[in-house]
């Protein structure tokens, strides 16, 4: 089908082997297993493929659709035309990751670039080329510390603040690690209280503190005392965060962080149910030759011409094999040129836009939602745009209701933590309008009215 | 031809796409949560679309000829994925919708897990994991829990033959295991003797990717796994080369308990410029329960009326989770749609013509090129890029030369196991024509490396820039565009 090969030519290519039939290139395959049947539906036609997958797709509810309010790790933004425009190149989407840098400069410079407005986005002074999503990022950074220590501080500490998911990932990573001892704080409690708590766990065995900001439940903290707590201690500070967020908020490097990760789905990417996402990773400069994953650095050609090229290949698995600081190798290039678009459409003004729309609607929305009866906002800092709403009803009860006015509800937070039944995590973007927002509001004060 | 980057081309007070103002009334962020620099270029929509389409025309790509990087798959990329994949219905669609919501992507991963289950012989199959290294980090967890399950904790290394991929041992140490690497014998299978002598109650496993690196079928599998079997070990099938044997032998039959897909190579999603992947894992019915969660599964029957209602399975013995979510859904798209579109036969015939090609442009370079192992290969082989006489010339050089003559360079230095080596990989999709071209290319830099070596050396002459000072990068370490401020 995509193979061009007519009868004739395979014949002749069959003749120049030296062999009579394809399938006498096969001979090392065990007779009994060799050519099996496959019990698969036929081939379709690009027509046909077309028509059944529009199915799968029509089967879906969509948030252009309905009126949606979930966040919780994946954010629906809008995406300027520039982006996609760009992505479906096939110079840059049909290529392999850049080892030859001579015909590679294209991805090169891009990369190089994201490295860049990561690092300035977050305070930072160096960025990967990428990891996977935010979870798989913030648990490179468990890696990460744990061999700066050379594993003498097995321990990392959670704030329950952070996304489950990326604490599950985490503790996935690391599971295997000698001695390593993964705590998470402040789970008992319903609504983990201000960072600074966590600072006075840390002691002599703590490697590395992992909090987000904002933090999943939508708050924003300064972290500046509790890094400098941290510092004392001789343990890292990670802090996981949200890129449209760092348009208007001061950054973690500020405050003091040794390493920012987050999800970088909020640039550019589609929810597209999940993924692919993109995973950024930033540190100090100190920490460049512990970073896992791809880096790309500037230098030059035999005629002084400038050139970027994959460096300090020498931490990789294709060069290090069991002594490498990762097994990462594919990342996820793609995603971080749709990041790099977005960053350089939007730019300075674009970014601050979006943030503050974020944050002045949810803010609007708290405002509203809260005196619904019933209802109330809980929260106890500023929060940039998701905040905790909590409910007279469960929450799997009242999202059937708004469903059925074309609603999708916020998150419910009863799923990760029994504490939290009935409290929904509500989330607001730039593409949530005023009205959207009295229309929840008012959907709310229905379904709940008997 | 140097491209400014986007901080040069910056020019302050330039905006590119702008946002409606607020609609509703405006609350005030506290200052000192704010930050005072927001250090991001400032362009217009045009500058932004030049910029990125000039990097974009410095690249080589599959759309521009044969890319033949063994063990990588570079194969056409069929553009009615890149449609389907942005379809409304797909592309916005959030992660954590209710089911009720989202049961068309459900049934698509449900779909998509029973037929890889099908084509390689598994009984069960996550779609979680991002890339190829992050399916084997899933696999080697799960021989890890299934030993910790059975008690059987004595079990604290992993075999992995010499000629495997760097991600292999980088995962097994990485899951807490000790290396043990196994030679080749030969004729390039796994030396079965060695195999037999480290065998004991301290395996947890072996990695095997079959074909190798190489590009042989290994002509003693069938005795290799149950060696490791008898001696309770699990065997883990790396499925980067999986583009040899669709239609041609089931990994699962064969007795492979855990294997990892690649569905950027097998199954033609875009590479990406170096991802996304995606790397869906199959297990044996013996490791089912192991699996990260959540799997998708049928949790209400079809009936008469109705369609089946898919939902989330959390597996009893899970390793837990690796990746937020789900997995690469657009990935499971694209390749779905791959899959049906070819049907049992058109999947047979991609690996027939994989394997055709690569014993075609063998059969044209060999007397040329010396090939360590006699053998006919799978979908790649492996030369070197030398000769005793001229020992100058390496395979470095032959590579950079190659992208003079438009074609991208083969794997270069990989498998560790053969001098100078260059892997190559044509994969189905390039024309006969296409491979005649590549091997009088490869011919003629051959002769060149005899009469005039300088072109090989300080090749490549027709590139944007020529080859790049590699410890410079590593030296300097500038790993950030100067910021105007900087200079």
């Amino acid at each position: 089908m995509f193979s061009p090969h007519t009868p004739s030519e395979t014949e002749e290519m069959l003749k120049n082997i030296g062999v009579k039939s394809i399938e006498d290139l096969f001979k090392d395959v065990p007779q009994k297993y060799r050519f099996p049947k496959l019990n698969l539906p036929e081939g379709l036609t690009e027509m046909e493929a077309l028509a059944e997958m529009h199915e799968y797709a029509g089967s879906n509810e969509t948030v252009k659709g309905l009126l949606s309010f979930l966040g919780a790790g994946a954010y629906h933004h809008y995406i300027p035309a520039g982006v996609d425009s760009l992505l479906r190149r096939s110079e840059f989407y049909t290529a392999y990751t850049p080892y030859q840098p001579e015909v590679a400069q294209g991805t090169l410079q891009a990369i190089f670039e994201f490295q860049t407005l990561i690092a300035n986005l977050t305070g930072m002074e160096v960025s990967n080329a990428s990891h996977y999503d935010g979870a798989t990022a913030t648990a490179e950074a468990g890696v990460m510390a744990y061999h700066n220590f050379r594993g003498k501080r097995p321990g990392i500490l959670l704030s329950s603040a952070v996304n489950p998911q990326y604490r599950e990932v985490l503790c996935s990573y690391l599971c295997g690690y000698e001695n390593i001892n993964i705590q998470t704080l402040g789970e008992d409690f319903t609504i983990p209280g201000n960072p600074d708590d966590l600072a006075a766990h840390v002691d002599s065995e703590t490697a590395l503190v992992v909090v987000q900001y904002p933090d999943f439940f939508g708050r924003i903290f300064d972290l500046t005392a509790m890094a400098q707590k941290v510092h004392e201690k001789g343990a890292l500070l990670a802090v996981v965060t949200n890129p449209i967020a760092l348009g208007l908020l001061k950054t973690p490097g500020e405050m003091g962080a040794d390493i920012v990760v987050g999800e970088g789905q909020p640039l550019g990417i589609p929810l597209s149910y999940g993924g692919p996402y993109l995973g950024f990773f930033a540190t100090k400069k100190e920490f460049a030759r512990k970073i896992s994953g791809r880096l790309v650095g500037e230098t030059s050609d035999a005629q002084g011409r400038r050139g970027y090229v994959l460096t300090l290949t020498a931490r990789e698995q294709h060069i290090r094999r069991e002594k490498s600081t990762s097994n990462i190798c594919t990342n996820q290039g793609l995603m971080a040129l749709a990041a790099t678009i977005y960053l350089s459409l939007v730019g300075k003004s674009g970014l601050k836009q979006v943030a503050n729309l974020c944050f002045q609607k949810a803010h609007y929305a708290a405002d509203v939602l809260g005196q619904v009866p019933g209802f109330s906002v809980l929260s106890d800092a500023p929060f940039f745009h998701e905040f905790i709403l909590k409910c007279p009803r469960p929450v799997e009860a009242i999202n059937a209701l708004l469903l059925e006015r074309d609603i999708i509800g916020g998150y419910d937070l009863g799923k990760d933590c029994e504490a939290l039944a009935n409290h929904m995590l509500i989330c607001v973007t730039e593409m949530t309008s005023k009205d959207d927002i009295d229309y929840l509001a008012s959907v709310l004060e229905e379904v709940t009215h008997d | 031809m140097t491209e400014p980057t986007i901080y040069e081309l910056s020019s302050a007070g330039r905006t590119g796409v702008r946002f409606p103002e607020p609609d509703v009334p405006l609350t005030h962020l506290p200052q000192s949560l704010m930050r005072e620099e927001l250090p991001l270029p400032e362009l217009s929509e045009v500058d932004v679309i030049r910029h990125f389409t000039h990097l974009s025309s410095l690249n080589y790509c599959i759309d521009s000829g044969l890319y033949p990087l063994g063990s990588c798959t570079m194969k056409y990329n069929p553009k009615i994925n890149e449609d389907i994949a942005r379809l409304e219905g797909f592309a916005y669609t959030h992660p954590l919708q209710p089911e009720s919501t989202i049961q068309g992507n459900l049934a698509l991963m449900y779909d998509l897990q029973e037929t890889l289950k099908e084509i390689a012989g598994f009984s069960a199959v996550t779609l979680q994991p991002a890339a190829g290294a992050q399916g084997e980090f899933t696999g080697v967890m799960i021989i890890r829990d299934y030993h910790r399950s059975r008690a059987d904790i004595k079990r604290t290394k992993i075999l992995i033959p010499d000629s495997a991929h760097g991600t292999n041992p980088a995962t097994s140490a990485m899951s807490g295991f000790e290396v043990v690497p196994l030679p080749s014998d030969a004729r390039g299978n796994v030396d079965l003797a060695k195999l037999r002598e480290v065998c004991d109650d301290t395996v947890a496993g072996l990695m095997l990717t079959n074909p190798n690196t190489l590009g042989l079928f290994d002509e003693n599998v069938i005795e290799v796994i149950n060696i490791v079997h008898q001696a309770g070990g699990l065997v883990y099938g790396d499925g980067a080369n999986l583009n040899a044997l669709l239609g041609i032998v089931r990994p699962g039959d064969l007795g492979i308990d855990i294997m990892h897909f690649n569905l950027h190579k097998t199954f033609s999603t875009p590479h990406g410029g170096g991802g996304p992947g995606s790397g869906p894992v199959g297990v044996a019915a013996h490791l089912a329960d192991f699996l990260p969660t959540p799997l998708i599964g049928i949790v209400e029957k079809a009936t008469a009326d109705l369609p089946p209602l898919y939902g989330f399975i959390k597996p009893p013995k899970t390793i837990g989770r690796v990746k937020s979510f789900f997995g690469q859904f657009g990935m499971f798209v694209r390749a779905y749609t791959y899959i049906r579109m070819h049907g049992p036969e058109g999947l047979r015939k991609v690996s027939e013509y994989a394997v055709l090609n690569a014993n075609y442009l063998l059969a044209k370079m060999g007397d040329v090129y010396h090939l360590p192992y006699k053998r006919t290969c799978m979908h790649e082989f492996v030369v070197e890029g030398c000769w005793p006489d001229i020992p100058d010339i390496h395979a470095l050089d032959i590579a950079k030369r190659l992208m003079d003559y438009k074609f991208h360079p083969p794997t270069n230095y990989f498998p560790l196991i053969v001098h100078e080596a260059l892997m190559i990989e044509p994969t189905e999709t390039e024309s006969k024509q296409s491979l005649d071209a590549f091997a009088e290319a490869m011919l003629a830099i051959a002769k060149e490396a005899r009469e005039t070596p300088e072109l090989l050396k300080e090749a490549p002459h027709d590139t944007p820039i020529g080859r790049l000072d590699e410890v410079k990068a590593a030296k300097e370490l500038v790993l950030c565009c100067w910021l105007p401020d900087d200079k």
